[in-house]
Order: C-alpha cells, then structure tokens, then sequence
C-alpha cells in the first residue's frame, strides 16, 4: 500500500481555488511548529501577527499602503507570467521608476504646481517601462533569457540609486547621509483616509485592478497569451506574435513596478533612499501565484502579503523575533503553494 | 606593473571564480539530467550562514563545510520533492526556494552578524609551494580552490566518460525514451538535484568562511544567478564553465584594480561590472539560438510522470 498521484482527465476546478486556502492553512500550521520551538506561545505569536497591527484604524491604513505596491506589481507580472514571461526584475524596475520620479521631483522642487506630481507618475511609468524593455529588447532581438538578465538589472538599478543618492542628487544640508532632499508638498500624494498615511497613490492600485481585469476577461490579446501560457505549440501552430506577447509582458510589469516606487517615494517616504522597497517586487512575484494569476485572486493575495508584512514588522517589536521571519513565511506559502497545486491535476490513491 | 602585481591579480582571480565554479558545475549536472533549479542563490545563502555558524561553534573548518554542502543539499531535497515527486513547475518552485533560502538565511543569521571568524589559510605544500612564482600561482590556496579543481576533473569524467553519466544526459535528453530502456527518471534526478544543492551550499560555506571570511546579510549579491548564466554561457559544458567562471572572477578583481591605477569611476559603477557582463555574455551566446537549441538539455525544465500527462 502506498500513496500515489493519479492524473484526472480534468483539472479540477475546486482545487485550483481549494488550494491556496491549504497553502495557507499549511503555512499557519508551520508558523505554530515554529514559534513554539522558539519557545513563543503559538497564540501570542498569532495575534501579535496577525490581529495586533490591524486592530485600529491607523493600523488598517498601513495595511492598504503596502498592499497596494503588492498588488499593483502581481497584477502587471500576472499579464507576463500568463504567458510564461518571466518578469522577476520589477524590484529593479520599481528602483528605477522612482529615481524617475524622484529626478523630476527633485528638479522642480521649487515648483509648487498641480502638474509636478502627474509628471512624476508619468516619468515613473516610462522608468519602469524603460528597465523592463531592456530584458524585453534583449530576449525578443537576441534570445537572452529574460530571467537573468531583468535580475542582474535588480542589483545594476540598486547601484544606480546608491551612487545618486551618495553623489550628485545627495542632500546638502543631510548631514551626510545618503539620501536626497524631502520632496516639496507639490510632489507629494494627499492623504486619502484622514488619521492614516493611505494616501491616493491607493487608487492607482484600484483602477489598475479593473482594467486587469476587463482585459484579462475581454481582450483577444490576453486570451492568445492565455493559449501561450497552457499550450505553446498550439499558440505557435495558431500563428500568435510571440515577439509581441514577450513586449506586453515585461512592459506590462515594468510599468506596474515603475508607478509603484513612484506611490512609494511620494506616498510614505518623500524622498529617494536606500532600500526605496522592502522587496516589494520579490514579494509581488508570490503574490500573483498566490492569487492564481487573477485580478480577485490577487487583490485578497496582496493583503494576506501586506499582512505579513505588518506581522514581521510587529514581532520584531513585541517578541523579539527578526524581520526576516516574514521572508521565511512568504517562502513558505509559495512551496505550500505550489506543492499543493499538483491536486489540480492529479489525484491522490491508494495501491 | 612587475610580475609580482599580475601573479597577484592572477591568484585573487582564482579565489573569486572559486564559488562560481562550484555552484554552476553542481547547476550543470543538475540540468543535464532535465531539470532547471533557480533557487542556486538561496542555496548557497543558507550553505554560508549555516557553514558560518559551524565554523564559529566548532571552529572546524572541514566540519563547516561539510555542514554548508549538507544543508544546501536539504534544500534542494525541498525543491526536489515538489518539482519531482509532485510535478509542480521549476521555474516557480526554484524562485521560491530563493526567496525562501535568503529569508532562512536572514533568520539563522541575525545572532552572527558582525561575528569574526578565522578563515580557511592556504594549504602550503613542501616544495612545490616554494617555486618560484608557480608556486604562488598554481599551490597558495586553501582546501576549497583545490577541491573545486577536482570536482571539475570528476563531474567531466564522470558525465562524459561513464555508464551512469550517460544515463543522465539521456534523461535530460529524453525522460520518456529513458524510462522505456529502464531507467528511473525520478531516482537520478533526485540525486542530480541533491548534488547540486550541495555544491551550492559548498560554494556558499566558501564564500562566508574563507573568501570574505564574515556573514552579512545579502553576501551572496547574485554570484548564484551568475552561476546559472554561466551555464548557458559555457553551453553546457564543464570545462567552459571553468573558463567562464575565471573570466568572472577577473571581471570581480577588475573593478578593484581599475580604481588603484587612478581612474576616476565612482565604486557603484565598478560594482555594476559582473552583472553587466553576464547580460554581455548572455546576448552573445543566445544571439544564434539554434546554437542553444543544439546544446541546451532537451527536456529542460519539463516534468515527467511516467504514465503520461
């Protein structure tokens, strides 16, 4: 008698929604085996996690502030990653929408017009765009594989912030820190949830959320990288532009990351440093799995990340635990994950 | 610049292509048989802390790195059995183990931070050391320049010359036809995957106890993506993956020389130079992608399950 898996003639349709619940089910179950091995009780661990940092109205704002960044990026990698793109740079892209952003900011600093901050949205985007077309250029002109070179970008665009940030855009007056001016007010999103600091680039991640998901939905195009993404001889046999597939994918995300770091530097930091993200564009890439590659899915994914976020952040302070106790469980949840999803399918039997 | 300089370039170029050869020799044989791990970079991160930590506690060096290729090993067991024994997608899985391997790493690293380790000394060897600059140059390193050195002689040995190696490239090639003749896919590729895990975690314990010797947070910076686009670069094989790893650590000592001989570039763009490179290497060899295709283990990055799907 052993367990073995069994293909079904179908996939299932209730375990592809069935399992991120197990996924994260598995993961709290871990969290519990973990906390008590550290000789935390599992239920202190659990509400300073989970319960503490949104029990107030403050705390529900900070949640929304980073999951708009998560849920923003998934949903530009989700158009890619459909399509079997692998887009695992926005980090780098969301650095190099904000040095875009924060270039412009910086420049009209003495500026106090209405039109600073869309122009700062608008130089984001291109940045973004721009360090996405890169791997895109690259892998349609040359073959290069996309998801090495829009990682090494991750690691160029941190340089690239260090040196701006240690050199000509440094603020004088810093005392010597790295980083740049505060960013005057006209560069700066309102506040939109008075007694928080949810501010307005929140509703970038809103209408970013419905337009994914017309096109996901409606469009011809997203139905061919669909095709793609399932079955990659029949797209080819179809004759479906793979060229301009790869160009929509990594642009999609690109752009996505770049408004990102854009909301970043003008909603909660107002200024550019290092680190500009706390691995919003790693953490996204999860995000989008978790959520099943799916605007609804997504948007739940990117709280339950945010969650985490605010949860690591908090056990750092009440139980002493290290910050990348979170990184851990993101780790986790994507294994679970992706473990789980062979009941998609297979099925589970004894013989 | 006298003799003494370019020896001296010549020996810190070896010692940084050191955890490249490891980590894409072990990569290499991991995708021989089929199988595409991306998680190298969190493997070698949780190799580094774990050695790191051994070596503090034990101050035994073997005894760290055995620990460090053990426990990047058990990473790649994580990997294995959710991409193997249940067929989920590579690319995925092995960004997790990334993402994961370099959070564990932070975790298991916080009470190390800042903690000074005596590193791994060069092995002096009677005579031969004593040559004349070959000494210097060939017998002035530690345990692990040499070991890679015989990893490399073992893995083209063993891949080109041997019963079992041609197994593997056969499965890499074809698992259904492999199968069919009688062999166990899902065996080999479990211990291909676990191969690679561990020299990864060799590579990582390198880094952290004998190359830097610390433990910082983000020590690895990308030489684990590096090692996988040395594979590709190398087309798959071992003894361009030497060359292509030598080539990087010249690229890695470059940036510190071209600053002693008075050009005046600011650090971070010296820093760019091995990611950059790698996107220069990558475009080169990629640009004639029949080359690829010929080379490139056909099954690459593909489940099996021997019924069919």
């Amino acid at each position: 008698m052993s367990l073995h898996l069994e293909p079904r003639l179908q996939p299932s349709k209730v375990m592809a929604y069935l399992s991120p619940v197990i996924a994260i089910s598995l993961t709290l179950f871990v969290g519990v085996l973990l906390f008590t091995a550290l000789g935390k009780s599992p239920a202190a661990a659990f509400h300073a996690f989970f319960i503490k940092p949104i029990d107030n109205w403050y705390g529900f704002g900070e949640l929304l502030i980073k999951a708009s960044p998560l849920a923003l990026i998934a949903l530009g990698l989700s158009v890619g990653f459909r399509a079997n793109i692998w887009n695992i740079g926005a980090e780098g892209q969301l650095i190099v929408g904000a040095i875009a952003a924060g270039g412009v900011a910086l420049a009209l600093h003495e500026t106090a017009a209405w039109w600073v901050l869309p122009l700062m949205f608008i130089a984001g985007a291109l940045g973004g765009m721009l360090w996405a077309a890169i791997p895109a250029w690259l892998r349609t002109r040359f073959n290069a594989n996309e998801i090495l070179v829009s990682l090494m970008l991750v690691y160029v665009a941190n340089l690239l912030l260090s040196w701006l940030i240690h050199g000509p855009w440094r603020d004088p007056d810093g005392y010597g820190f790295p980083q740049s001016l505060v960013f005057s007010d006209a560069a700066m999103l309102p506040i939109l949830l008075a007694g928080t600091r949810t501010h307005a680039g929140v509703l970038i991640t809103l209408v970013a959320l419905v337009v994914a998901y017309v096109f996901f939905r409606w469009s011809l195009m997203a139905f061919k990288m669909n095709v793609t993404g399932l079955a990659p001889r029949a797209a080819a046999y179809a004759g479906f532009n793979q060229k301009r597939m790869i160009w929509i994918g990594l642009l999609t995300g690109g752009t996505a990351a770049g408004l990102a770091g854009t909301s970043e530097i003008a909603g909660p930091i107002g200024q550019l440093l290092i680190p500009v993200s706390p691995g919003y564009g790693f953490s996204a890439i999860i995000v989008a799995f978790v959520g099943r590659l799916n605007p609804i899915g997504i948007f739940l994914a990117s709280l339950l990340m945010a969650l985490l976020y605010l949860g690591g952040e908090a056990g750092q302070m009440q139980l002493s635990l290290p910050s990348s106790v979170s990184s851990v469980f993101q780790g986790l949840l994507l294994f679970f994950l992706l473990a789980t999803d062979v009941l998609i399918n297979y099925r589970l039997r004894w013989s | 610049m006298g003799l003494d300089a370019i020896v001296l370039i010549l020996v810190a170029t070896v010692a940084a292509s050191v955890p490249l050869i490891l980590a894409a020799l072990g990569e290499l044989v991991v995708e021989k048989s089929g199988v595409l791990n991306l998680g190298v970079e969190g493997m070698m991160a949780v190799g580094a802390i774990v050695a790191f930590a051994v070596a503090v506690e034990t101050q035994q060096l073997s005894l760290a790195a055995l620990a460090g290729a053990l426990a990047g090993a058990l990473m790649s067991l994580i990997f294995a059995f959710i991409t193997l024994t249940l067929m989920a997608n590579q690319v995925a899985t092995g960004l997790a183990l990334t993402l994961f391997g370099t959070g564990l790493s932070a975790f298991l690293g916080l009470k190390y931070t800042s903690v000074a380790l005596d590193g791994a000394k060069a092995m002096t060897i009677p005579i031969l050391s004593d040559i004349p600059v070959l000494g210097k140059l060939l017998f002035s390193y530690n345990g692990f320049v040499y070991f890679a050195v015989l990893v490399f002689l073992a893995i083209s040995w063993f891949l080109y010359r041997s019963r079992a190696g041609l197994v593997l490239r056969a499965i890499g090639e074809s698992p259904s036809s492999a199968h069919a003749l009688g062999a166990s896919v899902i065996k080999v590729r479990y211990l291909a995957v676990l191969f690679g895990g561990a020299m990864a975690g060799l590579a990582g314990a390198y880094l952290s106890t004998a190359y830097t010797p610390l433990w910082a947070e983000g020590m690895i910076a990308g030489r684990g993506w590096i090692a996988l686009a040395l594979v590709v670069f190398a087309t798959w094989r071992p003894a361009r993956v030497l060359i292509g790893a030598l080539l990087f650590g010249g690229v890695t000592i470059a940036q510190f020389h071209v600053q002693g001989i008075g050009i005046e570039i600011p650090a971070q763009f010296l820093s760019m130079l091995p990611y950059l490179a790698t996107i220069l290497v990558l475009v080169v060899i990629s640009r004639d992608a029949g080359l690829i295709r010929l080379n490139a283990p056909a099954s690459l990055g593909q489940p099996f399950h021997k019924q069919g799907h």
